[in-house]
């Protein structure tokens, strides 16, 4: 058992890091400088927890890094970490992903405040994985709102204002039938146990309750994760939030944030509402059906690359909510991963979508034409996400999608069978888009845009590498979710949730 | 025949004495003195009393702390936990306050100690509302708050939409004052007291047959409240009083008169009404759901700032009606949870609109602020911090205000009310992020540089650190207001 103090480093350092670059915000390019180095420090404390992740802890299952302090004993707020195999693949997400962001897709304007907001978000998001308390998680989950308010609002585009209050006020109000919900869960914990009001995971847990209470409170979280993830019909925000934002702002929301809501989902509704997956199965799996279907199909006509990119997130996170209500270990395994997977190949597009953005100043697919003459190296790195996102077997995609869809015909086959034509239409999507963009004969502009620099090269250096390792050798990384996702199944299975 | 003098207990109304004496003094020394009396001295005077009444709550808390709760004067008055704290919050408000106007009669050329005599006078009356037990005092508390608050409302003279203000709020506030004397008689019509432990007692050991009366007593005297908490249906003087007024005014009565008139709520309710919980429960849940909403969602459509944080106000006395609503210990800890923290807020949000609405106090349309925050980091910033804080952002105190609030109810079993409450919340954080959009507007980067004199950027410094403070910390506070109403009267 490891000391906890690491993961209260990885919350401190971005904000530490944050303090400095708003303290030297007159030196231009300095706060670049102290967020860069900051993002690398947080990147090398991850490895350390990485390495030293145990993954069986006595007594305390597969969670390491545990840590309690009590802040405020009458609301039952306390400041609980801890640290298994899902929430480790998620934390080091958030570190690789902010590294990338601030490395390629940097913006000049406002920079102290620009990385500021960053970084705080970055402790923000570590804050919500590596929460061991339904509280906190409900606190860090909110606060992540404040900083991507900013970072939408003043350096989005041209309906940055109306994109970040819409994104704001549906995810705030999404998440006021969490805050319900935590409550009474906390309540009826308190009233059964005559104790002090507490929110800790594993009490909170162990937690009895009627059947129709656990609908009840499960279908309020379920609706804050929806939002956030997004998942159908809930997505509204998100095409036009994800094309306003910055490149750095599209790449936290999509590739982390969203994982929010389907981490939340995993852990808060299915692990601590067992009970009420039974009835609530077949309408998220509907739900996440139709998101896969309807995502891809509007990906398909979707004129711009960015909310193409979107609505293919759309789908992919139907695709990990399908994996995780199926109740298969194997498909939560696969939703899991793909969490990371789809992070890691969002993140590349949103990358490789802001270079091209940088260059010719817009992301319309009808203004851009045969960008592979110009450009091949681009073009070959866009291949490759493209690739891993359609799910070429060989690459880290395939292997999340397969797991999910495995496990999806095992449990609940239909529903495996539609999920599956989403596959067939990321293929349609991707492609087709990608025919326009980079095939044909360039001309004007499109014939004068520069190729990948050696910096935006080394920047999706790390996205190419784990998308081909994860893909051929996702092994180790499935060797510490699995127990973790074992240890989950265990909690649930009484309640009738595997087949 | 003798007159019996009742015992005084003079700790308990040394805050009240400090306040009212400080304002009596003050009062003297310009009729002897004349304009010798400037508003330094004025300001000097009042913010010593402020911190002496802050520092005699102390005393005040000790005491009760070694012998518990204790009432004095014939049972009128109590001193208890609760009456501390709630007396600590218009000490505090009153200071910040004062720090506010003294700039402000500076800017206005406002000469002369009467604004300060006045300001004194309503918070001895607000801090008269927290210790009253007795219906009658608490009826003496509220006028003596209101009447110095209809003349402060009125203060400005070059502008004519100030003396209307006060005219309104005059009328209402007298029609409230009525209505609350007329419950009280009938209260004591049917209970045989106005005494709120004998009007307690008197409930918890007889039945009454015919309770109409009772009834139509209770409904009365909450009628009064919700008049001077401006819920909703009774909030229509509100708007428009907070954009008369003022603006250090609004900020002032927008604080001590929330604390004092929800710590006589309180009072009123739980401890003389408790054993009618089932019948007033239906009634507030009304109330709670209609002013959180109402409040919310006409915000929306105001241009002008100070009409705007009168809706957020509304809407912020629904969410403390919701404490009262549980009806618990932890309900009343949240609804003074909520004061406490919510009248710094107020206070400094209301110091940074009088700074913008500069010279004239006119400049209150929300396109006044755009960039604000870009030209002024600091002030835009605070007043951005202090925006977030009423939206109920984590990391400020405002989210724990209304997580106490929303979790005494859930503990009650008020899910659907909470939910409401809290979907409202999300209307309103329509309006407060707008607010801070044009905070952090790129346009109007020329414009001209706010001054920020001092003792009012120590207000708003203080309200923000306060804010933060607690928000990252709010242990202290909660066990203070956990504390406060353990050793609650009963």
């Amino acid at each position: 058992m490891h000391s906890s103090l690491w993961l209260t480093l990885l919350l401190l350092v971005p904000v530490a890091g944050a303090l400095v670059a708003a303290l030297v915000a007159k030196r231009e390019g300095r706060s670049y400088v102290v967020a860069v180095v900051t993002a690398s420090v947080e990147m090398a404390l991850t490895l350390v927890v990485m390495v030293l992740y145990n993954n069986h802890v006595a007594g305390a299952q597969t969670f390491d890094f545990a840590g309690r302090f009590v802040l405020a004993a009458p609301f039952g707020l306390a400041y609980d970490v801890a640290l298994d195999g899902i929430s480790l693949l998620m934390v080091a997400l958030t570190s690789l992903v902010v590294l990338l962001a601030l490395l390629g897709a940097r913006d000049r304007r406002r920079e102290p405040a620009f990385v500021a907001w960053l970084l705080l978000l970055t402790s923000f998001t570590m804050g919500s994985f590596v929460a061991h308390d339904l509280l906190e998680f409900f606190i860090f989950f909110e606060l992540t709102l404040i900083p991507c308010y900013f970072i939408i609002s003043q350096w989005g585009a041209a309906q940055r204002s109306r994109a970040a209050l819409k994104f704001f006020i549906y995810t705030f109000a999404g998440s006021a039938f969490l805050f319900v919900g935590a409550l009474y869960l906390g309540f009826a914990h308190q009233h059964q146990t005559q104790g002090a009001l507490t929110f800790a995971y594993g009490a909170l847990s162990a937690t009895t309750m009627t059947h129709g209470t656990a609908v009840w409170l499960f279908s309020a979280f379920a609706i804050a994760f929806a939002v956030k993830s997004p998942i159908w019909p809930l997505h509204t925000w998100s095409p036009l939030t994800y094309a306003e934002a910055p490149t750095a702002g599209s790449i936290e929301l999509s590739a982390l944030l969203a994982k929010l809501g389907s981490y939340g989902l995993l852990r808060f509704a299915v692990g601590l509402l067992p009970l009420a997956l039974p009835t609530m199965r077949p309408v998220l799996l509907t739900l996440a059906v139709i998101g896969i279907i309807y995502g891809s199909a509007i990906a398909c006509v979707t004129p711009d690359l960015k909310r193409l990119v979107a609505y293919s997130s759309l789908a992919q996170m139907g695709f990990i909510t399908l994996g995780i209500v199926t109740g298969s270990k194997i498909a939560m395994v696969g939703a899991v991963l793909l969490m990371f997977n789809h992070g890691v190949i969002t993140a590349g597009f949103f990358l490789i979508i802001g270079f091209i953005e940088r260059r010719r100043g817009s992301a319309t697919i009808r203004d851009l034409t045969g960008l592979q003459g110009p450009a091949p190296v681009m073009a070959a790195l866009f291949t490759v996400v493209m690739l891993a996102s359609i799910g070429l077997p060989g690459l880290s995609g395939f292997v999340s999608e397969y797991l999910i869809l495995i496990g999806a015909f095992a449990t609940h086959v239909w529903w495996g069978v539609l999920g599956t034509l989403g596959v067939v239409l990321a293929a349609l999507y991707l492609l087709w888009a990608y025919q326009r963009v980079f095939h044909g004969r360039a001309e004007g502009d499109d014939a004068a845009m520069t190729d990948a620099s050696t910096g935006e090269r080394w920047v999706l250096a790390p996205i190419v590498v784990l998308i081909v390792v994860l893909g051929v050798f996702p092994r180790p990384v499935l060797d510490r979710i699995t127990p973790s996702v074992q240890q989950l199944i265990e909690h649930v299975t009484p309640a009738g949730v595997n087949k | 025949m003798t007159l019996h003098v009742p015992s005084i207990h003079y700790l308990a109304i040394l805050p009240v004495v400090i306040l009212f004496g400080a304002s009596l003094a003050l009062l003297l020394l310009t009729a002897l003195l004349g304009s010798k009396v400037t508003a330094r001295v004025a300001t000097s005077v009042t913010t010593l009393a402020s911190l002496a009444a802050f520092a005699a709550t102390f005393a005040q808390w000790s005491y009760v702390a070694q012998h518990g709760a204790t009432t004095t004067i014939a049972h009128a008055i109590v001193l208890d936990g609760f009456s501390v704290v709630a007396t600590a919050v218009v000490a505090v408000s009153l200071f910040l306050a004062t720090l506010v106007a003294h700039d402000w009669s500076l800017r206005e050329r406002v000469v002369g100690a009467e604004y300060q005599i006045l300001a004194l006078a309503s918070a001895a009356g607000a801090v008269m509302m927290t210790q009253a037990n007795d219906l009658i005092v608490v009826f003496l508390g509220l006028e003596i708050l209101s009447i110095g608050l209809y003349v402060l409302v009125a203060f400005d003279r070059h502008r004519s939409t100030s003396a209307e203000a006060a005219l309104k709020y005059f009328l209402l506030g007298g029609f409230a004052s009525a209505i609350f004397a007329y419950g009280a008689a009938l209260v004591y019509g049917a209970t045989g007291s106005t005494n709120l432990t004998s009007v307690s007692y008197f409930l918890g050991s007889n039945v009454l047959l015919r309770p109409g009366l009772l009834y139509a007593g209770g409904a009365l005297l909450l009628v009064g409240f919700a008049f001077k908490v401006a819920a909703v249906p009774f909030h229509l003087w509100s708007p428009d009083v907070y954009e008369g007024a003022p603006t250090p005014v609004t900020g002032f009565m927008a604080s001590i008169v929330k604390v004092g008139a929800f710590a006589a709520l309180v009072r009123v309710l739980i401890s003389s009404l408790g054993t009618q919980l089932a019948t007033w429960r239906p009634i507030l849940w009304v109330l709670v759901a209609l002013t959180t909403l109402v409040g919310a969602s006409l915000a929306l459509v105001q241009r002008n700032a100070k009409r705007m944080l009168a809706y957020s106000s509304i809407n912020h006395a629904g969410f403390m009606l919701l404490g009262i609503w549980a009806g618990t210990t932890r309900g009343t800890a949240a609804t003074l949870f909520y004061v406490m923290t919510y009248a710094p807020i107020v206070v400094a949000t209301f110091a940074v609109v009088t700074l913008v609405g500069g010279p004239g106090d006119e400049n209150h349309a929300i396109e006044n602020y755009r960039g604000l925050a870009r030209r002024q980091p600091w002030l835009g910033g605070a007043l951005a911090v202090l925006l977030l804080s009423q939206l109920g952002a984590p990391l400020t105190t405002g989210f724990y205000a209304k997580f106490a609030v929303l979790a005494a109810a859930v503990d009650t079993g008020a899910g659907v009310l909470a939910l409401i409450a809290l979907l409202a919340a999300a209307i309103a954080a329509f309006f407060y992020l707008r607010w801070v959009l044009a905070l952090y507007a790129d346009d109007d980067l020329e414009a001209a540089r706010i001054v920020v004199p001092r003792a009012t950027g120590a207000a708003i410094a203080l309200g923000v650190g306060a804010t933060l403070l607690f928000g990252l910390w709010p242990g202290p506070l909660a066990a203070l207001a956990q504390h406060a109403t353990v050793l609650f009267n009963p």
